[in-house]
């Protein structure tokens, strides 16, 4: 396999990993779709969910995106045409940025980044620029305070969730996504490597925090000021329709999908088993069918994880303004800074 | 080689559109957006000098967080949709001998202390490692010079924002 791929040229290796990016983003995104929005959500709330385009509605998903490509692209009167246009793509141009970090097997990267996690924190926070963007150019008092909301949010859980990355990347010794895989897989804990040593036992606090800072910087429900339906009527979303609409409505849950991607690698082992299984040592040992199971180990990884957001989403009413800010700033930057300074005491002593 | 070349003439072309723009446009807005394009491109050229960890700062400090200030604190207070008049400081003229000088100052400077030294050609990623050993060893004193500098400023902030 690795003949196979040397052979092909720069140009269209290049177009492979755009290829190869767009599915990433896209797949994770249509199975969330499906699978929890709307077979989940129907399950908890006593209904079928979509049951008439093909198999228990699989195929529903295509009718919808038919559904927003046919309506029109509308435009409100006093709107800032260029600005409003562009914004749903920054948005988007966002989720695909992150992906390209996220390692899937031992040769299956789209970009062995050095400082991975730095880059997937800094390109995730630019979708907040597209949200604003979309928020005042919309002429809508609704669309101003949801964008403005957003803006006040995602800005108050980005702290705790780079502060709870720093615990993993202290414990790993490295910011780089495949360093962090490699170093949980081959670790042991206290001399037993029959599990490898999995990030979410010694970081659970992290994983938490990270988890909750994720559900917040994705709006999902006990964070969803920002789009909160009953008060803004769908926040800064509220004037796109057709298939300006539908790039918000995929950035979301690919969005979703890219950060339990990170998640997964970060905290529960990513695309690896623990390597004692096999007999191998590091990243050079191990086998070439992991470039085909390590993306399967990270879909299963990830919908494990999504279903989790998605559960809570269902589950939990909307916290106030107030009480949102005051759960970031008062409990859980105090809570990650503490798990740094333990992190950084054990490393040291062990 | 060449590639980067052509490639450093691409983006300081936007990068120099995007700063006049900054100045010029009649919205604020469009002048914060037009800012973030020029901090994007001095991001761009910074991954073009292979300093990796330098870009993603800028991208992280800049474009995610003091833009989205920025545009948070105009659209809090004053930012209109269209055209806004008397945005645009009579007096601008003054600024260019300002900026003239500025640009003086910035060629001795760089002549002075590098002279005809040329960037290497072929130089290796800098990492990260490297990058912290440098703030953490000879320029520990500066560093947390600044973190009081910051921490001074925060403390500003909270005492002129309290109400009592």
């Amino acid at each position: 396999m690795y003949a196979l791929l040397s052979s092909i040229p720069y140009w269209g290796e290049t177009l492979l990993r755009l290829l190869g990016g767009a599915v990433a983003v896209l797949l994770p995104a249509g199975t969330i779709v499906y699978l929890f929005l709307f077979k989940m959500m129907s399950f908890m709330q006593s209904r079928l969910g979509p049951m008439e385009a093909g198999p228990y509605g699989s195929m529903q998903l295509f009718a919808e995106v038919g559904k927003w490509l046919q309506k029109e692209d509308l435009l409100p009167e006093r709107a800032d045409s260029f600005v409003f246009k562009i914004a749903p793509l920054i948005v988007l141009a966002s989720t695909f940025l992150l992906v390209a970090v996220v390692p899937f097997g031992p040769d299956a990267w789209f970009t062995n980044f050095e400082a991975g996690v730095f880059y997937a924190l800094a390109v995730s926070s630019v979708s907040v620029l597209g949200i604003l963007m979309a928020g005042w150019s919309s002429a809508n008092k609704y669309s101003l305070l949801g964008g403005l909301r957003a803006a006040g949010q995602l800005i108050a859980y980005e702290l705790p969730m780079i502060l709870a990355v720093v615990g993993v990347v202290i414990q790993a010794g490295s910011m780089n996504l495949q360093n962090i895989v490699v170093a949980q897989n081959a670790g042991s804990i206290f001399g037993w490597d029959g599990l490898g040593n999995p990030y979410l036992l010694t970081q659970f606090v992290g994983f938490l925090i990270f988890m909750i800072a994720v559900q917040a910087e994705l709006t999902q429900t006990p964070f969803d000021m920002p789009i909160a339906e009953s008060e803004l009527v769908s926040g800064y979303m509220t004037e796109y329709s057709g298939f300006r609409f539908l790039m918000f409505f995929i950035g979301e849950f690919a969005t979703a999908g890219v950060f339990a991607f990170i998640a997964s690698v970060l905290f529960l082992g990513g695309w690896g088993v623990p390597f004692s299984w096999f007999g191998w040592t590091g990243i050079n040992d191990v086998d070439n069918w992991m470039n085909i199971g390590g993306p399967l180990i990270m879909l299963t990884k990830m919908l494990g994880l999504v279903f989790i957001i998605m559960w809570v989403r269902f589950s939990y009413p909307r916290f106030r303004e107030d009480q949102l800010q005051r759960f970031a700033w008062k409990v859980l930057i105090p809570v990650s800074l503490v798990n740094i300074m333990a992190t950084s005491v054990l490393k040291v002593a062990f | 080689m060449v590639a980067q070349n052509i490639a450093f003439g691409i983006i300081a072309a936007i990068m120099v559109v995007g700063a006049l723009r900054v100045v010029t446009v009649n919205n604020v807005v469009h002048a914060a957006l037009w800012l973030v394009l020029v901090l994007a491109g001095a991001a761009a050229q910074y991954i073009l000098l292979t300093a990796e960890f330098v870009a993603v700062t800028q991208v992280l400090v800049y474009i995610g967080a003091v833009m989205v200030l920025f545009l948070f604190g105009t659209m809090l207070t004053r930012a209109q949709l269209g055209k806004e008049k008397l945005l645009n400081n009579p007096t601008w003229y003054l600024g260019i001998p300002a900026s003239l000088l500025l640009l003086g100052v910035m060629i001795m400077a760089l002549t002075s202390s590098f002279g005809d030294e040329k960037l290497p050609t072929d130089s290796e990623l800098v990492s990260t490692q490297a990058i912290s050993d440098q703030i953490f060893g000879p320029y520990l004193l500066p560093f947390w010079a600044l973190s009081f500098v910051l921490l001074v400023a925060v403390i500003g902030a909270i005492v002129l924002a309290r109400k009592d």
